[in-house]
């Protein structure tokens, strides 16, 4: 898409979007390419930036200051219950650049396709993404297309960048968690992992469990009028919410005080969690955030929070607290303590 | 959860401490040791130590499939792996089990070899089904509760013909581990007051495979489910009996397991196995009649006769505790690389690295930090 194309230009026959796919010439540079950006891309992504038709969009920025994301997406398979691949890369970098407490403006798309892809697939895929950014309001504005021979990619790869200006007066960051601050979750964890595991051939099982995948800057601009002084935002998103605690813990320099029982999970995931020997706090999560603030505006986000669409089941599942060794804990529900340690390796089923 | 949360409850669990509290006679030792990997992972994650009277600890035994599995059979299946057209296909946790040199499966699949994920063995028998090309080897361990599965996918290649797919075993076996470790005699052998019996696999075998447990040692034993009020509630038993002074093999989780067991489950086991004269298991060496191989009548389906393999001598890493540790004898605290060379990103030993492993469970649930926080 970034290609220069003339508009004189015309193909002997239209792509065949129906029975086609991804061959090499289609990452050529050639003709073929040009016919795969124009009757694809463009027509699926259209906006007044990418009809610039430059190898760059051009734009001026708002004022304030600007934050960059980028996020490669990789993921199998391709279509889950709930998303696909493209609204899923279109999520994934909105969110990354909301959790600064910015607003989105752009975002730029890097396709890299295997050889043998149905073509039928990938404008499923373009066309998620662009209903993902339509919704979002935030279009995708300069983007890049390879291939790669067959065997040597997962079918579709992924990368979004997104640009966006943060406010005046909002400072969130991972290092600003404070003893006493609270720790607010915006939803059920664990939906998105459990989707995309129901999916995977092997295991095999049913649930009416779907991806959790969505774009929370919205949830985040209804949060920070509410709450100017968030101190830190993130999505628990690969290694789930334990690993994101964990990383607020060690930026931040302090520890975590969980309560197991305040932590929503739905019944259907707890369920496929026991059975298969995961523990959804390490499971990935594609439309949740977690906030922590300072206590006295706690209950003032979490209402704000339940008051849009994206937070209606928020809690309030602990607090900071003072520790050198930047501890998660957890109260069990069984009234025990346990660490909530970093993930080590992948979560796997367990086997006795 | 239905049928979950009533096996967590707070309520009950304090109850429950109350009584064993009130049980222990103080001045008296009481040493459980807890077979199943699945039983360690529990009193971690629920904190069950916490609630218990001092005088009663829990000792973890040898109940995990993954850290039992000596160091050379590892080393074997890495050489299996490596061979042209292999497709090695195993169960995550074996994946990252350091072998000799420092290598791993993971090692030799990032080095080229054919190694694939499964979460079943019906998960192997597919991938044959669709690489008909390839040499499918399913990497078979566990105890009595995973051999069932492998038999079915066994019996299954045979009835459609299979022939790229085959198994190496190393299935074992519950109730000689058990008499071996009761037989270790001071002071290597470690002084073990009752016996937390094992859970899933019981499912399987049933309760009379035990009788020698009290008969020949006199230990008690009770068979307890995996939940933390399963764990607590046989404590309660074991502290009873060996109060009273007798030695007898008790049910706990009697909604599961029979004193025959699964009939069905074993016939298969036995039409599609025999037992080995001896085999080699990590911490307590070389048992009579403790795994199983493949009997006669699939001999064609046995990886180990189709793919004959032969590997250097297994070096074991030094200074790693996972023996002692697998026999009760020591703590995972005890060993010198727990926490500093030895931790879940760069595990030295297979306790470190299975999530029923007494060391990942240390670790994981942070008691050693907590204790040391304490002291």
């Amino acid at each position: 898409m970034g290609d220069p194309m003339g508009t004189e230009r015309r193909f002997s026959a239209r792509l065949d979007l129906a029975g086609g796919v991804i061959e090499m010439s289609h990452g050529a540079g050639g003709r073929a390419m040009a016919q795969l950006v124009e009757e694809l891309f463009r027509r699926h992504l259209d906006n007044p930036l990418l009809a610039q038709q430059n190898d760059q969009a051009l734009f001026t920025p708002p004022p304030g200051r600007l934050v960059v994301s980028t996020d490669g997406h990789v993921i199998a398979p391709l279509f889950f219950p709930g998303g696909d691949i493209g609204c899923l890369a279109v999520h994934g970098t909105l969110n990354d650049v909301a959790m600064a407490g910015a607003r989105p403006l752009y975002l730029a798309a890097g396709f890299i396709l295997e050889e043998g892809l149905a073509l039928a697939d990938l404008e499923r895929i373009v066309a998620s993404m662009a209903a993902a950014a339509n919704a979002a309001g935030v279009p995708i504005v300069t983007g890049d297309t390879k291939v790669v021979e067959r065997g040597k990619g997962d079918g579709c790869f992924i990368t979004t960048t997104g640009i966006g200006v943060v406010p005046d007066g909002v400072e969130i960051s991972g290092d600003r968690a404070r003893p006493g601050d609270a720790i607010l979750v915006s939803g059920t964890i664990g939906d998105h992992g459990v989707a995309i595991l129901s999916q995977r051939e092997s295991l095999g099982f049913e649930t009416e469990i779907v991806s959790d995948t969505a774009a929370l800057h919205g949830l985040v601009a209804a949060m920070v009028a509410a709450v100017p002084d968030i101190h830190c935002l993130r999505d628990p998103t690969r290694g789930g919410l334990a690993t994101t605690l964990n990383e607020l813990a060690r930026q931040s320099g302090g520890g975590m005080q969980l309560r197991e029982a305040a932590i929503p999970i739905r019944p259907a995931v707890a369920a496929a969690c026991e059975l298969l020997g995961l523990d959804p706090l390490y499971i990935a999560n594609e439309g949740k955030l977690v906030a922590i603030c300072p206590p006295a505006q706690a209950e003032r986000l979490l209402a704000a929070m339940r008051a849009h669409p994206l937070g209606v089941e928020a809690a309030c599942i602990g607090e900071v607290v003072e520790d050198p060794h930047g501890f998660v804990q957890m109260e069990t529900r069984f009234g025990g303590q346990r660490i909530v340690d970093w993930l080590a390796g992948d979560p796997l089923p367990r086997i006795c | 959860m239905r049928y979950i949360d009533e096996f967590r409850d707070q309520a009950v669990a304090r109850g429950l401490a109350e009584a064993i509290a009130a049980a222990v006679e103080p001045g008296r030792e009481y040493r459980l040791m807890e077979f199943c990997g699945g039983h360690t992972h529990a009193i971690f994650r629920y904190g069950v130590p916490d609630l218990m009277p001092a005088n009663l600890r829990f000792v973890h035994g040898p109940g995990c499939p993954v850290c039992v599995l000596p160091i050379a059979r590892l080393d074997q299946a890495i050489a299996l792996a490596e061979r042209h057209r292999v497709t090695l296909c195993t169960y995550g946790d074996l994946m990252r089990v350091p072998a000799s040199g420092g290598r791993s499966l993971l090692t030799a699949k990032a080095g080229g070899a054919d190694v694939r994920l499964v979460y079943s063995t019906q998960d192997a028998l597919a991938l044959a089904r669709r690489e008909p090309d390839r040499q499918v080897v399913f990497l078979a361990i566990g105890f009595e509760t995973t051999t069932p599965p492998t038999a079915v996918a066994l019996k299954a290649a045979r009835a459609e013909g299979l022939t790229n797919f085959s198994v190496f075993c190393n299935h074992v076996l519950t109730p000689p581990a058990l008499r071996a470790i009761l037989a270790a005699a001071a002071p290597d052998g470690v002084q073990i007051d009752g016996i937390l019996g094992p859970s899933h696999v019981s499912t399987v075998i049933g309760s009379r495979p035990y009788a020698f447990v009290p008969e020949v040692f006199g230990t008690p034993l009770v068979i307890a489910g995996f939940e933390p009020l399963d764990v607590m509630h046989a404590t309660l038993m074991l502290v009873r009996q060996i109060n009273a002074g007798e030695h007898r093999v008790e049910n706990q989780y009697t909604r599961a397991v029979t004193e025959a067991g699964n009939a069905k489950a074993q016939a298969l086991v036995n039409e599609v196995f025999t037992r080995r004269a001896a085999f080699e298991w990590r911490g307590l060496g070389w048992l009579p009649d403790s795994a199983l191989a493949l009997a006669e009548a699939y001999a064609d389906l046995d990886a180990e006769r189709r793919f004959p393999v032969e590997v250097a001598a297994a070096r074991e890493v030094k200074g790693c505790d996972c023996p002692s540790i697998l026999r009760g004898v020591k703590r995972p605290t005890d060993c010198r690389l727990f926490g500093t060379a030895c931790t879940p990103q760069t595990p030295l030993g297979a306790c470190m690295v299975s999530s029923e492993g007494a060391c990942a469970a240390y670790w994981s649930y942070g008691r050693f930090r907590a204790a040391g926080r304490a002291a």
